[in-house]
């Protein structure tokens, strides 16, 4: 079993150039997978968390690219792959799973046509055998009469149905990696359990690695492996899931927390991080959480650099100058 | 699918009654029904006969009746010049519109959704902007005008086509068709080009509308995000969602073009019903007028249930609620 | 462990918003981004004025009986008339000179064309809104209406009016608006059922308004934007419409000229190659319509939700 991380992201940097602006959707953001591990990816909206997972797949649209940095999957560079490549890696080796799924399946394609069609982009293989293939992912995800759902078109579907559909499409191919952005968001809560439940079996039997995308700590909080927490389109704090929501480093991940309803003792007035996300065109200067941050001091006005914090091997990272967790080799 | 076919046709039959009675009360109540249906110059003797076999002196739904009658078994009057059946003249016409709108409207589809898409999937490129640039025009320029100006190109400049008329005809089916000779291929290219630009342009922009919306649905990323080659993307993806309102729009299209015809028949002298139509207005021929108006409100009946039912086969969410209410 | 703050006094201390952009400054500046339509406003922008200054610009007054030379007849463009002024554009088969008839005629057709527009417009969006705010059985009839006029192409409704009606200014100006206001009232009322659905209008209603408030001042403006792109292309359908009318010869009479009679005037001469009398006609005509349409095109573009992403 070999070390090499599965994925290895290092200062990857996506920009988009509009009219209005350059938008640094995604700014430095270095960050390592391994095989058969699950890394939560969380922030609000705009954080850049979903482009993220769209640089890593090459679905990046214009006005916006990759403009520096460097993604290895298995050693190998996907940054500036040609386009012929990326698609072969892409419904292969790396598969996704997107928000809605009223919208992600095709609505006049029947479900066996989208499914079958997956297999054969990658794969010569027979007809007979990609709908038994298809069949089996039907069953794998927990759909009951996978014949006659075959048959169907997607608004015969419940949304959890469909989203089931989606999940079995991205592993028809047995990826290594699967990126699942926000894939419960619009489902409801006992449906959504039910796909956490789905996507942990399933990624635990095939071992495939999942960068879960999602904006819901309680979410990740019983899934991931690893968290890496974004804001305006940086990272600013990750280690492993159970020492991040224990004892946050950085301060927006502890103000995360604490606006979490249920941690708040009952009848005390519900705590909320003062004002909002800084619109990506007009970032201030230094720290980009600079203006919310309760720890704020004189030396956040330059923009501060990943480090090590906590017990060395770790893996612990923040981005802060007054973290809540000493930094290595600091005094206690 | 039987009840909704049987519910459509008898709301057809509703619309198409009350049209009757619209085409009725317009010619026969608005102005002078005596001066309108018979000859003007009849003399008094004529009048009177004419009047009393036209029904012309009982009350007015009893008139509606006669006239419904005479509807069933196909007669809608003589015509005044021509002292035939109106619908005859009609009906012998028909096979020259028919022509010329066909020939049209292949043209517009054979270049208008390929144009489209192209337009549609690369927007900003100079093709792209050329082609939209292009539709506009074909959008503005008045049909007639066009009509002209081909001409003056063409016969009189370059003296490659014919400038008027129907080249000649061979019977096909029983129908009198022109374009299985190279003359009438000569004959019927430019008036056939004439009224296939707008819905040329029509179409390149709905194509490219549809192409651009579709390319942002979140199951193109999808597609992509599955490894799909862009040909499949975009031939399967792509194509089978924007076909569907692109077929509908051809449908009730094509009823326009029929209408249209008529202003390129008045240009280029095709013997078709819309000249017929023109000639009847300018010499008040009003016979011919109103089996003309029923003729086309009849063939737009038609085809508009003929469109409904497509589209029904063609998207499936329509058709599952349809068996399910 | 440091204490959150009081979110009060710290939503101060929020990052100002950007100067506050009105909607029209907006829609101004995604319009002019594009070249093209720009170009097509500012060529509208000089055919409306000559249409309107055309009597103070145009060489010679061409109704005026008085000024017309029959010796002048059919002169190719360019020729001098006998007192020695040029007809740039040419003459007509009464010795008219085509730039003034032109001009004059550039009048006829833009008159005709906005006065039907905003009729049309007018009595389309009272009864959409009407329709769309009361619902029911009202909504229900006003829309059969609608649909069954627009299943059919306005040239055939045109021609009907007028073998109906018989000829005149007014009556193509009343067949225009027959044939227009059923594509307003559609567009009114689509918009506004998307609006009715939506919060503002149920907070509206919460607020007891009177519904002459509501549907003026809370519905109207939202369903403007769709009103305005319908409102630019039914202007260039209108004046094409009138232009195809009265080249047939059903359209306005010889006393009010439009650029489309102008050309039906020139078409017995086209096969003898003087092309000039119905060419310039139709190239002014064309550059009416494709400058208006141009202009809509941009301002779809811009106003349409589905392609902002």
């Amino acid at each position: 079993m070999s070390d090499a991380p599965l994925l290895d992201v290092q200062g990857l940097r996506t920009h988009f150039f509009t009219r209005a602006g350059i938008v640094k959707a995604v700014d430095d953001v270095s960050f390592a997978l391994a095989r058969g591990e699950v890394l939560g990816l969380v922030g609000e909206s705009g954080s850049g968390k979903s482009i993220t997972g769209y640089s890593i797949m090459g679905l990046v649209d214009a006005p916006g690219r990759v403009v520096a940095g460097s993604m290895r999957l298995s050693g190998r560079e996907l940054v500036g792959l040609p386009p012929e490549e990326m698609r072969k890696l892409r419904g292969n080796r790396i598969a996704m799973i997107f928000q809605d799924p009223m919208m992600t399946l095709n609505p006049v394609l029947r479900i066996d046509r989208q499914m079958v069609e997956a297999i054969h982009a990658h794969e010569k293989v027979g007809r007979k055998a990609a709908l038994a293939r298809a069949r089996d992912a039907l069953v794998a995800v927990g759909i009951p009469s996978p014949d006659e759902r075959l048959a169907a078109f997607p608004h015969q579907f419940s949304g959890g149905m469909r989203q089931r559909v989606a999940i079995a499409i991205a592993l028809l191919n047995r990826p290594d990696l699967v990126i699942a952005d926000e894939p419960t968001t619009a489902l409801d809560v006992t449906i959504q359990g039910q796909i956490l439940y789905e996507m942990q079996k399933l990624t635990r039997d095939t071992g495939t690695a999942v960068i879960w995308i999602t904006h819901d700590l309680s979410v990740v909080a019983g899934l991931a492996d690893r968290i890496c927490v974004m804001y305006a389109g940086r990272i600013v704090e990750q280690g492993r899931c159970v020492d991040v929501l224990t004892a946050p480093a950085h301060p927006y991940t502890q103000g995360l927390l604490d606006s979490v309803p249920s941690r708040n003792p009952h009848g005390a007035r519900l705590r909320q991080i003062p004002g909002m996300t800084p619109s990506l065109l007009a970032l201030p200067a230094g720290c980009a959480f600079r203006d919310r941050c309760p720890r704020a001091g004189v030396a956040c006005g330059a923009a501060p650099a990943m480090q090590e914090v906590g017990s060395a091997g770790g893996g612990r990272g923040v981005r802060c100058h007054y973290p809540l967790v000493a930094p290595l080799g600091a005094a206690a | 699918m039987l009840v909704y076919i049987i519910r459509r046709s008898l709301q057809s039959l509703v619309v198409l009654v009350a049209m009757s009675i619209i085409v009725f009360a317009g010619v026969y109540a608005v102005g002078n029904p005596i001066d309108i249906l018979i000859n003007p110059q009849a003399d008094q003797i004529d009048r009177e006969r004419a009047i009393a076999s036209l029904g012309l002196d009982k009350p007015l739904y009893a008139q509606y009746l006669v006239f419904l009658q005479g509807a069933f078994s196909g007669d809608l009057g003589k015509s005044f010049v021509h002292a035939t059946s109106a619908l005859g003249l009609i009906l012998e016409r028909m096979p020259a519109t028919l022509e010329l709108a066909l020939a049209a409207m292949l043209i517009a589809i054979v270049l208008g959704i390929p144009l489209g898409l192209w337009a549609g999937l690369r927007p900003n490129s100079v093709a792209g902007r050329t082609i939209m640039a292009t539709s506009i025009l074909g959008f503005s320029l008045p049909t007639f005008w066009v009509g002209l100006m081909l001409i003056m190109v063409f016969s009189v400049m370059l003296g490659w086509l014919p400038s008027n008329g129907r080249g000649p005809t061979v019977e096909l089916l029983g129908v009198p068709v022109s374009f299985l000779s190279l003359e009438g291929w000569r004959h019927l290219v430019m008036p056939a080009t004439n009224l296939a630009l707008f819905k040329l342009a029509l179409l390149i922009r709905l194509t490219r509308a549809g192409t651009r919306e579709a390319l942002l649905q979140d199951y193109v990323k999808f597609a992509r995000a599955k490894g799909l080659t862009n040909a499949r993307v975009i031939g399967v993806h792509v194509l089978r969602n924007i076909l569907i309102p692109i077929v509908t729009v051809i449908g009730l299209e094509f009823g326009s073009v029929i209408a249209f015809a008529i202003v390129t028949e008045s240009v280029f002298a095709w013997p078709g019903m819309g000249k017929l139509l023109i000639d009847s207005i300018n010499l008040l021929d009003r016979p011919v007028i109103v089996a003309y108006l029923l003729v086309i409100v009849s063939i737009f009946i038609v085809i508009n249930l003929i469109v409904d039912l497509l589209y029904s086969l063609l998207d499936p969410r329509v058709r599952v609620t349809e068996s399910q209410g | 462990m440091a204490t959150l703050p009081d979110t009060d006094t710290d939503v101060a201390r929020t990052t100002a918003p950007r100067a506050v952009e009105t909607p029209a400054g907006r829609l101004w500046r995604d319009f002019v981004a594009n070249p093209v339509a720009v170009f097509g406003l500012g060529l509208l922008g000089i055919i409306v004025f000559l249409a309107i200054f055309a009597p103070l610009i145009s060489p010679q007054n061409p109704y005026d009986l008085a000024q017309l030379d029959i010796m002048d007849a059919r002169l190719p463009p360019g020729s001098a008339s006998a007192e020695g002024h040029p007809f740039w554009l040419g003459t007509d088969d009464q010795g008219r000179d085509m730039l003034s008839a032109i001009f004059y005629g550039l009048r006829i057709s833009l008159a005709v064309g906005a006065a039907s527009t905003v009729l049309a417009l007018l009595i389309g969006l009272t009864l959409g809104l009407v329709a769309a705010y009361v619902g029911g059985r009202v909504e229900t009839l006003v829309m059969r209406i609608v649909d069954i006029q627009l299943s059919f192409p306005a040239i055939l409704i045109a021609l009907i009016l007028i073998a109906v009606l018989g000829q005149g200014t007014g009556k193509v100006i009343a067949a225009l608006v027959t044939i227009q206001w059923a594509y307003y009232a559609r567009t009114v009322r689509s918009a506004a059922l998307v609006e009715k659905r939506k919060e503002y209008m149920e907070a509206a209603r919460c607020l007891a308004l009177p519904p002459r408030v509501i549907v003026f001042r809370h519905l109207l403006p939202n369903c403007l934007p769709a009103m305005m792109v319908v409102a630019t292309v039914q202007v260039a359908a209108a004046i094409a419409l009138e232009a195809t009318l009265s080249f047939l010869g059903l359209g306005l009479p010889i006393t009010e000229p439009s650029l489309g009679l102008l050309i039906a005037n020139g078409y017995q001469y086209l096969l003898s190659g003087k092309y000039w009398i119905s060419f310039f006609p139709g190239i002014a005509l064309l550059c009416t319509i494709v400058s208006i349409n141009l202009v809509a095109d941009q301002l779809r573009d811009v106003l349409n939700p589905r392609l902002q992403r």
